[in-house]
């Protein structure tokens, strides 16, 4: 039977209380009749021989590129460069793709008398990766055959050594990227693609890049005028991206890009009625919720966090192309959108979301407010094709605890990001023209990036500058349930409820609004009409 | 004549000890603190005048006084029983419409001691030599010596060289916070050179605040950063010139974030180049310490008392640590102090060629409108509450809380507590 796509459901009076997320807890609801919840496609069936795949897509490579064998030869200098721990989310089950692909690929190198490899995990600002997340990503024999010689590698978007700057686009765009890359004869990209934005030529023009280079389109104007940045067809970021990338190409250097698609089978099997509808919950799933949702409420919130984060998603394989960058990813969107788009008719006038305990950026840490305003106002409201599916002047609601806790390690720019500026202002222009640069430049976030596993200094604004558009968009933000502190310096409602969050909503859209919840995790995009 | 009277009595005192621990304030309820009827103090000789008190304000070390946790340090050089109050605006008791402001210190003129040591002088009576000594009893100030009396009554005595005439267009409010801004400027010169350096001011009560002003204005340093516990305070903070305003557990990231200081640990590599602390807490006088540059200076304007203070850091990072006690004259950066005035030309704000804090002071309140700071009046009768209300003043959303002793007619009611 092939799965079901994504549904849209009008509540009854029949219809049962409905999951929503609520970070390391989730929560029943009861939604007023005549709401709508959007719920995600079913998983799509996974490749059956993930590895023949990948082979199979490396010798018969898309668009004008040769197959990876021919573009091997001995005395090359080769750099494979991979997405880093924020894909895919949660953490897959091992193997993961990426160790899938780059063992194919080394295996050809090998064939080919390739000697000169150097791997590079492709973090742009993000932290760099820790030993054990390298050896989840790449596997313990490609780790332990590169990291000891020094030749695996994080991209150092600080490091003035080890940068090249290649130009500037037609658009003014400084396009500046990690030396080794650029001087190599073949950079092979290895890609999870888990929504529509990823990959591409974002791939080597963002996770290879520098700060200089990144904030032509890590930017408050260009987040606004993307919309959605998860459209390509509307999304500035995508052009900046592909301005960066073609001038790439033609500056000689080569990419042969790796994609893959997952399917959204993200939960394992005890949390399994995290991806059902609610109506088709079996006893076991019933028993399933009722069990982790007691012990949870009894879990210290480290513990919980760890369970959480120790989670590894059965994804599969559902599709992997190879070749020149531009016919790759268009192949890869179309898969990307044939397990998520799920088409939806008309705006709300309320948009309700629970978020998850993660989201890109805070793998095996703290989902700090900072990254909640992100995952709700940046990602979930971004997940949109046509026009946003709250209207214009409308009210978002979230459902997350709303901790005002940091991870000191991992988000110290964060910290401060917080504290100092979000305590003067909310407005992203002013404070990207205000703080910006004096956080990007700081030595102090500058050496932790680089030495430890912070993220630069600069991402704290970027996550900012993510949910613009949703800010520019949106008449009213509530966060149920979340620390009143935390969420007022957000500069967001709070509310202890749903139902009290939705009257608060009524202040703005009026009374007898149309409601929508989307039912995310698992991931899918709203196309809508 | 009515007057709170603080008398020396070791249960009482160690009572309020015991209840200031409890509660902020609470040692107004059983410590040697009362509400009497006593005498006006007499004149104690030529140039003495009596003046009645308008607004009395209530200060930290009032406070410090009524719970108990004020230092020993200070018994030898105060006398009992004593009326505290040294922040005030009265009038001159045979002249009711000549409003003054009294510079509490007892210096050497007051104390009828000729020749003046050296710092009274020139002026510096904050550094007055002979505090214990004279035809006065001990008593470093008014309000804490037992022949002036004080402002918490009805009736006190000031010597000519102590009073400053009110000028016109200043309200009482504005007035009664001359003495506080005083001590405030008196902390923000004891920085001083400041020009583009990067101040922080550990506090934002009242001499927190006076001292965030008389830095922006007088100082004017390039970055000055304040930490603020409460929210009323935080909005005057930034009102009163501060660059940035953080709350006190986030000074230490703010300096480093500000000076693009490296972190080892807990310890910044570079810091703040002055710290000024006016809370004086062992948990304050440690964050100085912690965020000032090596080399670079912390003024203790918070009164301290006794506390526990790990020093490796003022001695591996060769910190000045300076105390700043009330005023006298001072030195205005960029200006050398020859020129400051002409010296063929009487001005009462001056001591020889150097500015007195107190006519700074009086600038200051008026130009900053710093009279707006006073956010609560209580009757002399209601003193328990007064206290309480100034020990949580921050938490109240209030920056200075005074006595009203004003006759009814003078009070503008809507504005009572």
């Amino acid at each position: 039977m092939s799965p079901r796509p994504g549904y849209v459901l009008e509540v009854d009076r029949s219809t049962p209380p409905l999951l929503m997320w609520h970070g390391e807890s989730f929560r029943l609801e009861r939604f007023p009749s005549g709401s709508r919840v959007v719920y995600p496609p079913e998983p799509l069936k996974p490749i059956e021989d993930p590895d023949a795949a990948i082979r199979a897509a490396l010798e018969n490579p898309l668009g004008d590129s040769a197959p990876l064998s021919a573009l091997l030869r001995p005395g090359m200098r080769l750099t494979i460069a991979f997405d880093d721990v924020s894909l895919p989310l949660p953490p897959m089950r091992a193997p993961d793709v990426r160790q899938r692909v780059i063992e194919a690929v080394l295996d050809a190198a090998a064939a080919a008398g390739v000697d000169d490899v150097v791997l590079v995990a492709a973090l742009a600002l993000h932290r760099r990766m820790t030993e054990p997340e390298l050896r989840h990503a790449l596997g313990n024999r490609v780790y332990d055959a590169f990291a000891p010689h020094g030749l695996l590698t994080q991209h150092d978007a600080e490091d003035p050594d080890n940068l090249v700057h290649l130009g500037l686009t037609d658009a003014g765009e400084d396009v500046e990227i990690n030396k080794r890359a650029a001087t190599s004869d073949l950079v092979v990209y290895v890609n999870i693609n888990l929504v529509a934005m990823d990959g591409g030529h974002k791939s080597v023009a963002t996770g290879l890049a520098s700060y200089r280079s990144l904030r032509h389109h890590h930017n408050v104007h260009t987040m606004v005028h993307s919309r959605s940045f998860m459209d390509q067809e509307h999304s500035e970021l995508h052009s900046s991206n592909w301005r960066m990338g073609r001038m790439i190409a033609a500056s000689g250097v080569k990419v042969f890009q790796i994609e893959t698609t997952l399917n959204n089978n993200a939960f394992p099997d005890p949390f399994s009625f995290l991806s059902r509808r609610e109506w088709e919950w079996s006893l076991r799933d019933r028993a399933g919720y009722l069990a982790a949702s007691a012990s949870l409420e009894r879990t210290p919130d480290r513990i919980r966090r760890s369970i959480f984060h120790s989670m590894r998603a059965p994804m599969g394989l559902t599709s992997v192309q190879a070749g020149e960058v531009e016919a790759v990813h268009a192949s890869t969107t179309a898969n990307v959108y044939r397990q998520q788009l799920v088409p939806v008719e008309g705006q709300t006038d309320i948009l309700t979301m629970g978020l998850p305990y993660i989201c890109p950026y805070n793998v095996n840490s703290i989902m700090n407010p900072i990254l909640v305003m992100c995952l709700g106002l940046g990602y979930f409201f971004n997940l949109y094709r046509g026009r946003p599916l709250v209207r214009p002047g409308g009210v978002l609601i979230l459902s997350h605890p709303t901790p005002w806790a940091f991870d000191p390690v991992f988000h110290p720019s964060y910290i401060d990001f917080f504290e100092q500026v979000l305590a003067e202002t909310t407005d992203p222009l002013e404070i990207e023209a205000k703080y910006e640069e004096s956080f990007a430049t700081d030595p102090w976030y500058v050496h932790l990036y680089r030495t430890g596993h912070a993220y630069h200094g600069v991402h704290p604004f970027y996550m900012w500058y993510w949910g613009a558009h949703a800010l520019d968009h949106l008449g009213r933000v509530i966060i149920v349930g979340g620390d009143q502190a935390a969420v007022r310096r957000l500069g967001f409602r709070s509310a202890s409820t749903l139902t009290d969050a939705l009257e608060m909503a009524e202040d703005v859209v009026g009374r007898d609004p149309t409601i929508t919840h989307i039912h995310n995790p698992p991931l899918f995009m709203a196309d809508v009409t | 004549m009515k007057a709170l009277v603080f008398e020396r009595s070791l249960a009482r005192f160690a009572a309020a000890r015991v209840a200031g621990s409890w509660a902020p304030g609470g040692g107004a309820r059983v410590g040697p603190l009362h509400l009497a009827d006593v005498d006006p103090p007499e004149l104690p000789g030529p140039g003495w005048r009596r003046i009645t008190p308008l607004l009395s304000g209530i200060c930290g070390s009032d406070l410090a006084t009524v719970d108990g946790r004020s230092s020993r340090y200070f018994e030898p050089i105060v006398s009992f029983p004593f009326v505290p109050g040294h922040e005030l605006v009265g009038h001159l008791e045979d002249q009711p419409s000549a409003r003054v402001v009294i510079e509490p210190v007892l210096g050497c003129e007051a104390r009828g001691i000729f020749p003046p040591c050296e710092a009274c002088a020139v002026g510096d009576t904050g550094g007055c030599r002979h505090v214990a000594f004279g035809h006065l009893k001990p008593g470093l100030q008014t309000g804490f010596c037992a022949d002036t009396g004080g402002g918490w009554s009805s009736s006190l005595v000031a010597h000519e060289s102590q009073i400053h005439p009110v000028p016109e267009g200043l309200s009482d409010d504005d007035a009664v916070m001359v003495e506080p801004t005083a001590c405030g400027v008196h902390a923000a010169l004891a920085a001083g050179p400041v020009s583009d350096a990067t101040v922080a001011v550990l506090g934002s009560g009242t001499l927190g605040l006076t001292t965030l002003a008389a830095l922006r204005r007088l100082a004017l340093p390039g970055h000055l950063i304040s930490s603020a516990k409460y929210p009323e305070q935080r909005r005057w903070a930034r009102e009163l010139g501060a660059d940035e305003v953080v709350a006190p557990d986030g000074i230490a990231r703010a300096v480093r974030r500000s000076t693009r200081s490296l972190a080892a640990g807990r310890v910044l590599t570079g810091g703040a180049d002055v710290v000024v602390d006016c809370v004086g807490s062992a948990e304050s006088i440690a964050t100085a310490v912690a965020v000032v540059r090596p080399r670079g200076r912390v003024v203790l304007a918070g009164m301290p008392g006794v506390v526990r203070l790990d020093l490796t850091p003022l001695w591996h990072r060769e910190v000045q640590l300076v105390g700043a006690y009330a005023y006298g004259v001072e030195h205005l950066p960029g200006r050398p102090a020859d020129t400051a005035s002409d010296p063929d030309l009487p001005d009462p704000g001056r001591s020889g060629s150097l500015p007195r804090t107190f006519h700074l002071a009086l600038e200051l309140v008026a130009e900053a409108g710093l009279g707006r700071l006073v956010g609560a009046r209580y009757p002399l009768d209601r003193f328990t509450e007064a206290l309480t209300h100034a020990a949580e003043a921050g938490r109240r959303g209030t920056v200075k809380v005074v006595f009203d002793l004003r006759p009814e007619t003078r009070r503008p009611a809507w504005r009572n507590a």
